[in-house]
């Protein structure tokens, strides 16, 4: 077991073993966006409350739980990094943190879409999830503001995984913090998000999306990982010799 | 048959998950991009220093 | 042999020593404490101006653009907290030395705060008044401030550790600092908001000074963390 943790973490063995795992991956996902999108479009029941529109939640939640479990891959990935020294961590919280941001934008995008029809307005300030998300996204925008200013590789990395912790503990602050702000100013009735007991044939479409969108956030951070990876090996000989092959590599 | 404009609500909907077709391949899409530009960078310069020696 | 190495001064001895020096350095420079201040002074300005002077108005944006100025201002005097002990090799120095780093980190915050956070908290009533405020609101208000400034010193410490020797250092701290600044400008300006509105404010406050022992007991770890990485 540890010896394959431990072939895990060599460079050269990860790229390989990344670039098999991508369509494993990639393929199922989309198999499963495929499955979930057409039933929960077209043979889940509509809501009783929301009618139709409650069917952007097939996106709009995957989309909101990827901004979180791309930032933790993000902030462990730091840690894991600063602590062991395991620069394959550190590779893998630089690929997080774009992907991250995209998610968490897709999911103020159709958070936002879904409050017009609901709330009559593409913005709510009331709303605790969608300003925790936006505060979200600023911590990845000022995460990658921080990498990319730094050009020693191995300094960005460990500073940007100290940012990313602090950055934990306040994502947990700005959770509750504004859960306590919105409770003193909620003037209009916030509808939920799906309620309580949901339909079976609503829900599995939604956990088919859950699960896609998480093998095809596995097969997007591989790739970034491996272009990562390479990037930091490129002086190395294992990539020169993968270069220099006649087959040529990927 | 199914009703694709869904009441009112078709246009959101079906915005929605446009949005997310399209930031889905675009993220990948600018991954396999800056993948193949990183290693042909490496590659030119790896040759270069080859046939230097 | 032994006999010749000074004795080592103690943690407590190392602290007021750097903030003592940190408090002569500015006295050296007043610019750097009244540049801040006059900024709040200013923003607190330019918002009626803006909004117009009617009372009622005046009174319902009061708590929020009081806090907003003081988190801007706090903002300001951030950049060159570690700056000057970077490039004239004091960092080093600091690194090196027996004392812990987070023990001289606390030292550092702590002057700063006594230099930009506590002038903000003193000259805040003034400007509250203005915004006619009555007393027992603006006295929520220098409380909230107290514990507002104290945590965003300690926040800010570890921006500017983070960034410390990089060329964009500004406008890179802001867009690191400010998200995470923004709980104690929710948890702030608020509380203040309720207290003006005769509400049970007290939730506020625990949060704030729960937030302000927790930062006091974590961030300088992080600080120190910062300071070694950006001066390798």
């Amino acid at each position: 077991m540890w010896k394959f943790f431990h072939r895990l973490a060599s460079p050269p063995h990860f790229y390989r073993l990344a670039a098999t795992l991508i369509p494993w991956l990639m393929f199922p996902g989309l198999l499963l966006l495929a499955w979930g999108s057409y039933n929960g479009l077209f043979v889940a029941p509509p809501d009783y409350q929301q009618g139709d529109a409650y069917r952007i939640i097939y996106v709009h939640v995957p989309a909101a739980y990827l901004s979180m479990m791309a930032y933790m891959f993000m902030a462990i990935g730091g840690g894991i990094g600063l602590i062991w020294r395991m620069k394959l961590a550190h590779a893998v919280a630089a690929a997080a943190a774009p992907i991250g941001a995209a998610f968490t934008f897709l999911a103020l995008a159709t958070g936002s879409i879904w409050g017009r029809p609901m709330w009559g307005t593409w913005w709510e300030w009331g709303d605790p999830r969608l300003t925790s998300e936006l505060i979200l996204l600023f911590l990845y925008f000022g995460y990658m503001a921080l990498r990319s200013s730094i050009d020693d590789i191995a300094k960005a990395d460990k500073a940007s995984a100290v940012l990313a912790l602090v950055g934990v503990v306040n994502v947990v602050i700005v959770h509750y913090s504004v859960e306590w702000w919105s409770s003193l100013h909620q003037g209009q009735t916030i509808l939920k998000k799906g309620g309580p007991a949901m339909d079976p044939e609503m829900l599995q479409p939604l956990l088919a999306m859950i699960l896609g969108f998480t093998l095809i956030f596995g097969a997007l951070l591989a790739r970034r990982v491996r272009t990562e990876v390479l990037y930091r090996e490129r002086r190395t000989r294992w990539v020169r010799k993968m270069v220099l092959a006649p087959e040529g590599g990927r | 048959m199914v009703d694709i404009g869904m009441g009112n609500y078709g246009i959101y909907v079906w915005v929605c998950f446009g949005l997310t077709l399209i930031i889905v391949v675009l993220s990948d899409w600018r991954a396999r991009v800056r993948h193949k530009r990183v290693y042909r960078d490496i590659e030119v310069r790896i040759k270069a220093l080859e046939e230097r020696e | 042999m032994g006999a010749d190495i000074p004795a080592q001064p103690g943690i407590l001895a190392g602290l007021v020593a750097i903030t003592r020096r940190d408090l002569l350095l500015a006295w050296k420079r007043p610019g750097d404490v009244l540049n801040p201040l006059f900024f709040f002074a200013m923003v607190c300005t330019l918002f009626p101006l803006a909004i117009g002077p009617s009372p009622a108005e005046l009174m319902f944006s009061g708590p929020g653009v009081l806090w907003v100025a003081a988190l801007l201002a706090s903002l300001l005097s951030l950049n060159s907290l570690f700056l000057s002990d970077h490039e004239d090799g004091s960092l080093d120095q600091w690194l090196t030395s027996p004392q812990p780093l987070p023990v001289l980190a606390i030292g550092k915050t702590l002057a700063h705060w006594l230099i930009s956070g506590l002038p903000l908290v003193l000259i805040s009533p003034l400007l509250a008044m203005t915004y006619r405020m009555p007393a027992g609101v603006i006295l929520v208000l220098i409380f909230t401030l107290f514990l507002g400034t104290i945590c965003l010193s300690l926040l800010g410490s570890i921006g500017a550790a983070l960034t410390v020797g990089l060329h964009r250092g500004t406008a890179l701290l802001s867009l690191l600092i400010l998200p995470l600044a923004m709980p104690v400008l929710l948890l702030g300006a608020n509380t203040v908001s309720l207290a003006a509105g005769n509400e049970a404010y007290a939730t506020g406050i625990w949060a704030l000074a729960a937030y302000a022992i927790a930062a006091l007991s974590l961030a300088p770890y992080a600080t120190a963390a910062a300071l070694r990485i950006s001066n390798e």
